[in-house]
């Protein structure tokens, strides 16, 4: 009962929230309502017996994620009003069709996991977050690994890219 | 009683609302935030599916797509510092340009 109410109110939030996100006009509202939608989603993960997936969305989305987006909104001029002009009525049309296709694709996908069977069913006396450490670090340590290599490559770019040339700026200022 | 359809078919429309953005954007930044609703879409496909399979390969595959994302927005938010620095602009078809 209780989760039939969660879901639903948290499910329209989410949709409503995403909706703003995708449609309005001022680069603000939509960081902001990004970042309602995804502490919105971290209901449905608390709802689904994920508690440590919860707890990562709040922390790495709603806060590392969005505050990096906040961050780079400082970088680029976002206070004026965003104009998009749409021409080319035909690409529009084509990706639409391309959309619509998906679509179905997407609605008619569980069909074919209906004999699906538990790979990694987990041990019943511990709790999710145990669980979540048991299968991690036994049967996905390698992906686990690669992950923190790429995390290290995201952040060494990232530095990189961003200060580029930001020294000799200042520089030819003072000059 | 909410089964996995109910979470299946939302996980569907955030992706759907996520592709529309995609498609109709033409700011790079609103592009990488359609692309997070997309991500976040799929993530709630694989708990969903994995909790009602009783098995935890739904959420190590959200939580991997958690740190690709973490990653995509890293070295995206410096690629688009770069672009902005030198075009004065994130609009995507300021980028559309061939001069061979």
């Amino acid at each position: 009962m209780f989760e039939a109410i969660a879901f639903y109110v948290f499910a329209s939030l989410t949709i409503v929230m995403f909706y703003i996100t995708v449609t309005t006009q001022n680069a603000l509202n939509a960081l902001t309502s990004l970042a309602a939608g995804m502490i919105f989603i971290s209901a449905f993960f608390f709802n689904l017996d994920a508690e440590f997936l919860g707890v990562i969305q709040l922390i790495v989305y709603s806060g590392a994620v969005m505050a990096l987006y906040a961050f780079g909104m400082m970088f680029l001029d976002t206070n004026r009003r965003l104009y998009e002009n749409h021409h080319s009525a035909k690409t529009v049309f084509g990706l639409s069709g391309v959309a619509a296709v998906l679509i179905v694709a997407i609605f008619t996908a569980p069909i074919i996991g209906g004999n699906a069977v538990a790979a990694y069913p987990g041990v019943e006396a511990l709790g999710n977050t145990q669980n979540v450490g048991l299968v991690l670090f036994t049967k996905y340590l390698v992906p686990f690994e690669l992950a923190a290599v790429m995390l290290l490559l995201a952040m060494i770019a990232g530095i990189v890219l961003a200060s580029k040339k930001m020294d000799i700026e200042e520089e030819e200022e003072v000059a | 009683m909410i089964g996995v359809n109910h979470y299946l078919i939302l996980a569907g429309i955030l992706f759907v609302i996520g592709m529309i953005g995609v498609i109709r954007r033409k700011n790079l930044l609103m592009l990488f935030f359609a692309t997070e609703i997309m991500l976040n879409a799929a993530n709630i496909g694989f708990v969903a599916v994995g909790h009602y399979l009783g098995d935890y390969t739904g959420q190590m595959f959200a939580f991997f797509i958690i740190a690709i994302a973490a990653s995509e927005v890293a070295v995206g938010l410096g690629l688009l510092i770069l672009l902005y620095k030198r075009k004065n602009s994130i609009d995507l078809d300021v980028i559309q340009n061939m001069n061979g």
